[in-house]
């Protein structure tokens, strides 16, 4: 299991080194979105309409944070469970997206569309909010903001701490570990 | 009889929302800290120590522990000798659970089943509060509280064995529903198990049985052995924490038993997350 730094936007170069297990440390620009917005961008693309950022080598974290106290950028932000995702996550992959944060299984879409396009599932610790949301600098309403804690937010990360749990490769580290550690 | 003024009821469950939500209790804490003692994998050790460095981080800052701030479950127990002054014990708990949502800054998670919006589109408005009466002889009122996540809940399920299946059919049914639930409740877990009464005594028996202490004996030898020989089959699947491989995937099981039909088995699982967040009061 390796350890990287890497800064959004993400490239396939990028992908490519990442296998399930490693950890990753993200800076840069990420948005959020979780089932509402999901769907609104799957519309837009569906619509040949533009998307309220660019795709292209982006990275999605699917969080729903707490209202932010008065002079902070945002409130607790872990990741939310992805399954609920599922049905959107390939549309936007063959589309540019380039690695999803999250926590929970995935369907054999998502990962087929990992394989194809070259992107990543990490994940993050749920129910670790408060010690997330120190990672975020800056956070910005984008879109939707009739959404409330759905609406998509353009964050600023440093080091925000990731694990790859789909790799490009076909990998699987729930898979993989619970394999390892179970007991017949 | 005895008497609580509206303000003070309000003002008490208040308070423990709001420290609840920031605060994990040492019964959940002390799991926690154990299961990182114990755990083999270093992978789901690294998870066990974010997750206790949240919980310390969330308390010194008074933070929420996790962004989902859950749906506000009470079980409460109303003495018949006790009576509010100045409004229902309702609507009490209803007020207090949306002023510590709006003061906590806490996440109003409440929506519409269908159009998926919040009922008041404001920040804040997490009504209505989830309240389970009872009435019990006495002059007090005794409430518990837990603020109840959505991820953990997803993956709970109730079902009405056939008699014959028994013990081991409860075993096996509480096996699969973990097992398919694998990463998605924040494990590790604890895992609530109602048996018997009717389909939806076995489920409320199974939320119930979340509130209890981590960790604690069940008062009854033949629950209590059949809740360990449980934890000891579901910490063989490997799930660990966060899903990521390990030995730790349940803290705890709980159990809770009624007496049910001849012809039935009801059987309820309800699944809680590593962020056990309960509070109790007696006022």
């Amino acid at each position: 299991m390796a350890e990287y730094k890497m800064t959004t936007p993400l490239t396939d170069e990028d992908i490519e080194k990442l296998k399930i297990g490693d950890i990753v440390y993200l800076s840069g620009t990420i948005y959020t979105a979780r089932d509402a917005a999901h769907k609104r961008l799957v519309d837009l693309i569906n619509e040949g309409k533009e998307l309220p950022f660019d795709l292209k080598g982006s990275v999605i974290y699917f969080v729903g944070p707490t209202p932010p106290k008065p002079g902070e950028p945002i409130g607790s932000a872990g990741p939310t469970t992805s399954y609920r995702m599922d049905s959107y996550s390939p549309i936007l992959i063959e589309h540019g997206q380039k690695a999803m944060i999250g926590k929970g299984k995935r369907n054999q879409a998502v990962k087929d569309a990992c394989v194809k396009h070259k992107a990543v599932y990490f994940g993050a610790t749920g129910g670790a909010g408060a010690l997330i949301a120190q990672r975020i600098k800056k956070a910005e309403v984008i879109a939707y903001p009739e959404l409330g804690p759905e609406a998509i937010r353009k964050l600023e990360v440093e080091d925000f701490p990731v694990t790859v749990v789909n790799d490009s490769y076909g990998g699987d580290l729930y898979e993989e570990g619970r394999k390892k550690w179970a007991k017949a | 009889m005895r008497e609580i003024k509206y303000e003070d009821l309000v003002k008490s469950v208040k308070a423990m929302v709001m420290h609840t939500a920031t605060h994990l209790p040492e019964d959940a804490l002390n799991a926690l800290k154990k299961a990182y003692e114990e755990e083999e994998s270093e992978v789901a050790k690294s998870v066990l120590k974010q997750i206790l460095d949240n919980a310390k981080l969330a308390a010194e800052e008074e933070r929420p522990l996790c962004q989902d701030t859950g749906l506000a479950v009470y079980f409460v127990k109303v003495g018949e000798d006790v009576r509010v002054v100045g409004g229902s014990i309702r609507d009490a708990i209803n007020e207090a659970t949306e002023q510590a949502y709006k003061d906590g800054y806490l996440r109003a998670s409440t929506c519409d089943c269908f159009d998926r919006h919040n009922l008041k589109d404001e920040v804040g408005y997490n009504l209505p509060a989830v309240i389970h009466f009872d009435i019990v002889p006495g002059d007090k009122i005794d409430i518990e509280y837990a603020a109840k996540g959505g991820g953990s809940e997803n993956v709970s399920r109730a079902t009405v064995l056939a008699p014959a299946q028994g013990k081991e059919g409860i075993k096996n049914f509480v096996k699969e529903v973990i097992s398919a639930a694998g990463p998605n409740p924040c494990p590790p877990i604890i895992v609530g198990v109602g048996i018997g009464g009717t389909f939806e005594v076995a489920a409320k028996s199974s939320k119930h049985a979340l509130f209890r202490e981590a960790g604690s004996q069940n008062p009854v030898a033949e629950l209590n052995e059949f809740e360990q020989e449980i934890l000891e089959e579901l910490n063989k699947l490997g799930i660990g924490a966060m899903g990521m491989g390990g030995t730790k995937t349940v803290l705890a099981v709980h159990i809770e038993k009624n007496p049910c039909h001849i012809a039935s088995l009801p059987v309820s699982v309800n699944v809680q997350c590593h962020s056990s967040r309960h509070s109790h009061i007696t006022l």
